[in-house]
């Protein structure tokens, strides 16, 4: 049976400058401009990473991070101000909360703890757009939210590699 | 359950307080750019923030588009050409009737005292991207408010129009696509200059001809052009064509579906038009006769 990646294991103190590295290159893969199918199938990576980093740095990353993310997509969309910024801090929200409890799993149940939260963020957004004006694009546009899901596990071997120590020569 | 952490552990507010916080922050963000316009400025300084990730984001596309430029083959080259001369050939001789046929527009104009239209100046810009967004129309393009590009200016290709700049930021703008849901272009019918407005559907290939009485004279095929009466697009620039009409008694109006000309979505370059209305001034208003108010009777006082 996996291990619950990290649980049990002994990780070396994250860099606040890889954390700050790895947010940008999700911001840099969000604004990559999609066309046609791929539109619909994007995941948001920036709400994948932020929530990522809340649930295992909640005390490096959480609101202000969030908030401040969620202004720079707002740009980069040209959307109305502040729902990507409301979106993602409820995300954070979620993250902090329910840290302890989505930690205890191993990658798989994880998954079906991010998939909801996700939906949850595209529902926020929808809401927004929907509030002022926007018609419903059709359940396609929650595609997106699942990809994200399963890019999950990928996301989480990734982002804790440099946490990993190193194997000693000298330990038999 | 939250685990509460001990007293002696300086943690800040709780996550439900900060919560708050942030997402009435937010809601009054979402507010005052909605209601209220106040966040231009705000945003300009995102934007600046956001530029560099845009432009290495778009990077990867744009190196793929040159690369394939690059190794076009000798054949597409000789039949691309064979296609430009002759093209060139026709225009020419359009080119020629214009002049003679401008020269004579200005003299009648000057005859008929009238202000002669100003030649728009026009800047070329390449797109960046289509935003990422399923709901809304929109391109973003590499001018700005440093090239003197401003909201509400027209966008138009070599076919048509394309849409309109809705948001400038410093070295980019946003355009609105004849396409997305809201956007509106007052037409007329170049065939019996009747005049109408078109609107985008949200759907890539299809406009729709609104308010169009089930009489009215509009035909498959019928070319529309703006009319120029809005005084955003200038007039005459070919938008549309009429491509299907449904004319149903039970509704009030005729369902007129039309196709945009331009190739609003398959472009790596637009031209924007600095159109300098010379529009005349809306007529003042009679004043009418205005009676002194009544003092103000102080309430509560």
């Amino acid at each position: 049976m996996m291990q619950a990646l990290g649980a049990h294991e002994i990780l070396l103190p994250v860099r606040p400058a890889f954390i700050a590295l790895t947010l940008v290159l999700a911001a840099l893969l969000n604004v990559v401009p999609w066309s046609g199918w791929a539109m619909w199938v994007r995941p948001d990576l920036v709400a994948l990473v932020v929530l990522y980093w809340c649930i295992w740095q909640p005390r490096r990353i959480g609101f202000a991070t969030a908030f401040l993310l969620g202004l720079l997509m707002d740009v980069a969309d040209g959307a109305l101000f502040g729902q990507h910024a409301l979106a993602y801090s409820i995300l954070a929200y979620a993250g902090i909360v329910l840290h302890r409890r989505v930690r205890m799993f191993t990658l798989t149940p994880q998954v079906v703890h991010v998939i909801p939260l996700l939906l949850l963020n595209d529902i926020i957004v929808l809401a927004i757009r929907g509030l002022a004006g926007a018609d419903f694009p059709g359940y396609r546009y929650f595609i997106g939210s699942f990809v994200g899901g399963a890019l999950w596990p990928l996301i989480s071997v990734l982002l804790k590699l440099p946490q990993r120590p190193r194997s000693d020569p000298d330990h038999v | 359950m939250e685990h509460q952490p001990p007293p002696f552990f300086r943690t800040g507010p709780t996550p439900l307080v900060r919560l708050l916080i942030f997402s009435t922050l937010s809601l009054a963000l979402l507010v005052a750019d909605a209601r209220l316009k106040y966040l231009d400025t705000l945003r300009q300084v995102a934007s600046v923030i956001i530029y560099p990730l845009q432009r290495i984001a778009s990077a990867p596309a744009s190196i793929v588009h040159r690369a394939s430029e690059f190794f076009v083959t000798n054949t597409s080259l000789r039949t691309d050409n064979a296609r430009l001369a002759q093209e060139n050939l026709a225009h020419a001789s359009q080119l020629q009737q214009l002049n003679a046929l401008q020269t004579e527009n200005d003299h009648l104009r000057k005859l008929l005292n009238a202000r002669s239209r100003l030649t728009a100046r026009t800047t070329i810009a390449e797109i960046l991207y289509a935003a990422r967004d399923p709901f809304s129309r929109r391109i973003v393009i590499d001018q700005g408010s440093q090239n003197e590009v401003q909201a509400g200016q027209p966008v138009v290709d070599g076919v048509g129009v394309v849409g309109q700049v809705t948001r400038v930021y410093p070295w980019l703008a946003e355009v609105t696509l004849i396409t997305d849901k809201g956007h509106l272009v007052p037409v007329l019918n170049t065939r019996n200059g009747l005049r109408a407005v078109l609107s985008g559907t949200g759907n890539d290939g299809a406009l729709e001809l609104k308010f169009v009485p089930l009489n009215a004279e509009f035909a498959n095929g019928d070319q529309l052009v703006t009319s120029g009466i809005d005084g955003v697009y200038p007039p005459g620039l070919p938008v549309a064509e009429v491509s299907n009409v449904e004319r149903n008694a039970a509704f009030l109006f005729a369902r007129i579906i039309c196709k945009p000309l331009a190739g609003v979505n398959h472009h790596t370059q637009v031209l924007v038009v600095h159109a300098q209305q010379s529009a005349p001034e809306r007529p003042v208003e009679e004043e009418k006769p205005f009676k002194a108010p009544p003092k103000k009777a102080r309430r509560g006082a």
